[in-house]
């Protein structure tokens, strides 16, 4: 069924994407600690990161281990970003990073070195909702309110990279955003209003 | 004619009242909350699904950097509900209900939590987890549910129904029999379960937790560690979703709270999503047969409804899984059978719709497939059959309108361009069907407490210790009181998600709204009884009038006959020299009997569906969900809500099974990858419908609940399109291109 078919690849990619990125970028002091099951890792070292996030710049010392997402939420206390699967299948933690939707679960902290983020945190204007936020808002785009950070995050750059031109497309490109209380039809209104409305945003 | 127009636009333009914080990341979720010094648990888990736990070696974990305890069986603390003696258990004390966390050596379920690592950092605890070496003495478990139900010995509290004669539907001139079976479906609400755990004091707990009812919470943690309930503060602001899974406690919280005493910290607990699947329960895996027959004229003559759901070993688990076969159509003779098969896995629990959402999916479809065989359109058979007082009980219903909600649905689907006969209708190569079924379930109303503070500037603030889990409690809350009190919206503030406020009901089988809504309405009510007694002694213009005379509307007291006499809430408080009014009130529901009627909430989805012959593929087009549940108190919410429950429904019917392996025990697809829930290009447009009349035989509020009948149904309604399509009725969910003939 084409149904499977499309979410199958989708998630495959992530998965396998992943986990070469986390080959590449594990420092080599973990990879010989996980090498052998019955070793007792080594304490592992804090590596200096220094990023910015919703334009405020952080010199920070981080466990080399820390995904972008539990640095967001445990170290920095910014809890808008949501975990949901920390497996790059839910799209509850998608940020932007320099500007491209980026599931912050599958990235390891450090490899943001100098990397400018935004979460959701950092899109509305002061007290002046987003664009986005305001269409979620009219068009009841949410129940419980967990999956709409992400699933805000991933509309901006839908609408952003000119894939917004049609409720098929935003599907598509929204299938990366789980949404279980089904809030899924109000989503795709507030999308495609915001993407005719011709909103620079 | 456009209902958003004629009845809602209010409530259209209405925006939920914790929109904002929600859309802007500000609110704060149950694992969201920081406290200085906190530790993190990781459970280990069991590598099988049944037997005993012979040794556990903890040293290398305890060794591992950061590693603060190791918390098993053999050092759990002592925890009084845990004691199976009742006459040693001091009075405050109840035993725990299911798996004891931590404490004993028993393996009971793949995947049960033997063991919890505190750390200090998740890193930390996370790299421990693989150090943990557990030796076990394994029993092949019992797993494989469709073989264990035909061995009549495994099952356990069979409960038979009869009305009229046993099995007459045989005697029918037309009659069906089918066999029907629905995998363990799992809630998957996107936030994970979490709580975190911090003493003030020996005897002095407060929890985040993440459930559907902080009250219930405060009450079972209280009882497990034999704490005065006062001493218990369970705090759950917003919940990311639950859909039944927060209707109990699981073992994440009392794990949280044992941690959190031993190494003296605040421990927080984040369930991972592969737990999400073992640890707070799903949707029993259920097998059913109907067998209905009518006469030539499609009048019903017999229903017999069986039925079976596991459960676990160590503990019963039942639903209403045939119950809806007595009560939803007039049928003189009925018989239901119900059993429940304990299985080597953990409990389940209600999961939205529950048992009626099973048992209207066998039903709706035997229907269906008699419809075929009478030669009757199946919206034709239902209004035959239609009955205005509960057959079960003999109480007239509150309100059934069921038939307002064929008329709608079969005008917007286009029942007219449906072919008699499957496998006709055709559209760019696609085979179309159409189907519908109906959906129904209980109408409580319950017991709670709200308190009101009506300040001097005309605010007015509720407070009630339920949660919201997402169908926006809050803001139908806030409307009731506003309508009630004559005022703005912004007037009302609604606070909940709060144990120490005044007790609530857990948030579950779509009874929020009519059992909060009319405590909402009696302390509303309360409060304008107090201002007019107020009125009455302290302002001189009212002096001589009575309560009746008087009444309360957008912040004035005034009189009925005459709103030139009135007075300011503001100036009444201040010559009353009273800076607010704070009341406190409960109100308490009736039972069926008490008030004479049967209390239900009706549905009928309508799905429109194309078919690819060529592979199976099947793309659902449209979907019309009507729904008679009273007075709609807001619109936007209800519709948001009901549009829900066809996606949950659509994940029943189109992908959603947690398979196991029969063997180990061991989920095979515990991750969102492995198990489907429908995604932004699988859900179909959904058109929502409320026939919106106020069932005053439930009382003043007229309200009653949507959550359940949003999915009831939904399932049914799909095959029975898919069946119109192809000529192909599928009997086993999920629908499969397999189970339609065609290859993997
Ligand atoms: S938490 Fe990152 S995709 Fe689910
Ligand atoms: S709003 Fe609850 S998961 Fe999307």
């Amino acid at each position: 069924m084409k149904r499977c078919a499309i979410s199958d690849t989708r998630r495959g990619f992530i998965i396998k994407s992943a986990s070469i990125a986390a080959l590449y970028l594990t420092p080599s002091i973990l990879v010989k600690a996980y090498a052998t099951e019955s070793v007792i890792p080594l304490p592992i070292p804090k590596e200096k990161l220094q990023l910015t996030i919703n334009g405020k710049l952080f010199n920070l010392e981080v466990d080399a281990r820390t995904s972008l997402l539990n640095l967001l939420r445990e170290e920095i206390g910014y809890t808008g970003t949501k975990k949901g699967c920390e497996m790059g299948q839910c799209g509850a933690c998608i940020v932007h990073v320099n500007g491209k939707r980026t599931n912050s679960c599958l990235s390891l902290a450090v490899t943001n070195e100098k990397l400018s983020v935004t979460t959701i945190e950092g899109l509305a204007n002061g007290e002046a909702l987003h664009p986005m936020q305001e269409a979620f808002l009219k068009n009841d785009s949410f129940q419980c309110g967990y999956c709409t950070p992400g699933q805000i995050m991933s509309a901006v750059t839908c609408v952003r990279e000119g894939k917004a031109k049609t409720k098929a497309s935003i599907k598509n490109y929204m299938d990366s955003n789980i949404c279980r209380c089904g809030a899924y039809q109000n989503i795709v209104d507030a999308i495609y209003e915001v993407a005719q409305s011709g909103k620079k945003i | 004619m456009n209902q958003d127009e004629l009845f809602y636009k209010s409530t259209m333009e209405e925006e939920r009242v914790d929109g904002i914080e929600k859309i802007t990341g500000r609110a704060k979720y149950s694992a969201e909350h920081s406290l200085p010094n906190m530790a993190y648990g990781v459970f280990v888990e069991s590598r099988i699904a049944k037997g005993t736990i012979k040794s556990m070696d903890i040293t290398k974990a305890l060794a591992s950097d950061g590693v603060i305890d190791v918390i098993y069986y053999e050092n759990c603390p002592a925890i009084p509900g845990y004691s199976t003696d009742a006459t040693n258990r001091p009075k405050n004390v109840s035993e725990w209900r299911g798996h004891k966390v931590l404490h004993d050596n028993v393996v009971r379920f793949f995947g049960q939590p033997i063991a919890l690592i505190v750390a200090d950092t998740l890193e930390n605890a996370n790299a421990a987890i693989r150090l943990v070496k557990a030796e076990y003495d394994t029993v092949i478990p019992e797993i494989d549910f469709d073989k264990l139900r035909l061995d009549e010995s495994k099952l356990k509290g069979t409960n038979n129904y009869k009305r009229g004669e046993e099995k007459k539907y045989k005697q029918a001139a037309v009659f069906i029999e089918a066999e029907y079976n629905i995998p363990i479906e799992v809630h998957n609400p996107m936030e994970l379960h979490a709580t975190i755990a911090v003493w003030e004091g020996d005897d002095k707990l407060t929890v985040y937790d993440k459930n559907q009812g902080p009250r219930n919470t405060q009450v079972t943690l209280a009882r497990t560690f034999g704490l005065p309930e006062k001493n218990v503060r369970v705090i759950t602001e917003n919940v990311g979703g639950a859909f039944g899974s927060g209707l109990r406690t699981w073992a994440n919280t009392p794990a949280a709270c044992i941690a959190a005493k031993k190494i003296q910290r605040p421990v927080k607990i984040v369930l991972t999503r592969p737990q999400m699947f073992t640890m707070i329960g799903y949707r029993p895996h259920s097998w059913q047969k109907v067998g209905i027959g009518a006469d030539n004229s499609g009048i019903l003559q017999g229903i017999s409804h069986e039925g079976i759901s596991n459960t676990s070993k160590y503990e019963d688990f039942r639903e209403g899984l045939v119950n809806v076969s007595r009560y939803l159509y007039a049928c003189a003779n009925v018989d239901t059978k119900y059993s429940m098969l304990p299985l080597d896995l953990s409990t389940p629990i209600w999961m939205r719709g529950p048992g009626e959402a099973s048992g209207c999916f066998a039903l709706e479809s035997a229907l269906d497939e008699l419809s075929y065989k009478l030669k009757i359109d199946p919206v034709e058979l239902r209004i035959k059959n239609f009955s205005d007082i509960n057959p079960e009980s003999k109480l007239p219903f509150s309100a059934n309108n069921l038939k307002d909600c064929y008329a709608y649905g079969k005008e917007k689907i286009g029942w007219s361009k449906r072919s008699k006969t499957p496998g006709l209708l055709k559209e760019n190569g696609w085979q179309i069907g159409y189907g519908m079924a109906v959906g129904v379930f209980g109408a409580g109303k319950g017991v709670a407490s709200v308190r009101a503070i009506l300040n001097n500037n005309g605010t007015l603030v509720l407070e009630t210790a339920i949660s919201d889990m997402g169908p926006g409690t809050t803001t139908s809350m806030t409307r009731i009181a506003a309508e009630k009190m004559q005022i703005p919206l912004e007037k009302v503030k609604f606070k909940l998600g709060d144990s120490s406020l005044p007790p609530g009901p857990s948030q579950g089988g779509s009874g929020t709204t009519s059992t909060v809504g009319s405590a909402v309405l009696l302390a509303c009510e309360t409060v304008q009884n107090k201002l007019k007694e107020l009125a009455i002694k302290f302002a001189p213009e009212f002096a001589n009038k009575t309560v009746t005379d008087l009444l309360v509307e957008n912040s004035l007291v005034q009189l009925v006959n005459n709103d030139q006499v009135k007075i300011s809430i503001t100036e009444l408080l201040k010559i009353a020299e009273k800076s607010n009014i704070d009341i406190t009130v409960t109100s308490t529901g009736k039972t069926a009997q008490e008030l004479k009627f049967a209390t239900n909430s009706f549905s009928v989805h309508f799905v429109r569906l194309a078919v690819n012959p060529k592979n199976g593929a099947i793309k659902i087009q449209q979907v019309v969900a009507t729904a008679d549940a009273g007075k709609i108190i807001n619109y936007k919410t209800a519709r948001s809500q009901m549009i829900g429950g066809v996606v949950g429904g659509v994940g029943m019917a189109m992908s959603e099974e947690a398979k196991f392996d029969t063997v180990t025990g061991q989920i095979i697809n515990a991750s969102l990858h492995g198990y489907h829930v429908p995604l932004h290009s699988e859900i179909p447009p959904t058109d929502v419908w409320f026939v919106n009349k106020p069932d005053n035989n439930m009382g003043e509020l007229g309200a009653k609940g949507v959550g359940e009948i949003s999915l009831i149904g939904v399932a049914a309604a799909i095959t029975n399109a898919l069946y119109n399509a192809t000529g192909k009725r599928v009997r086993s969910l999920p629908i499969t291109p397999q189970k339609l003939g065609f290859k993997a």
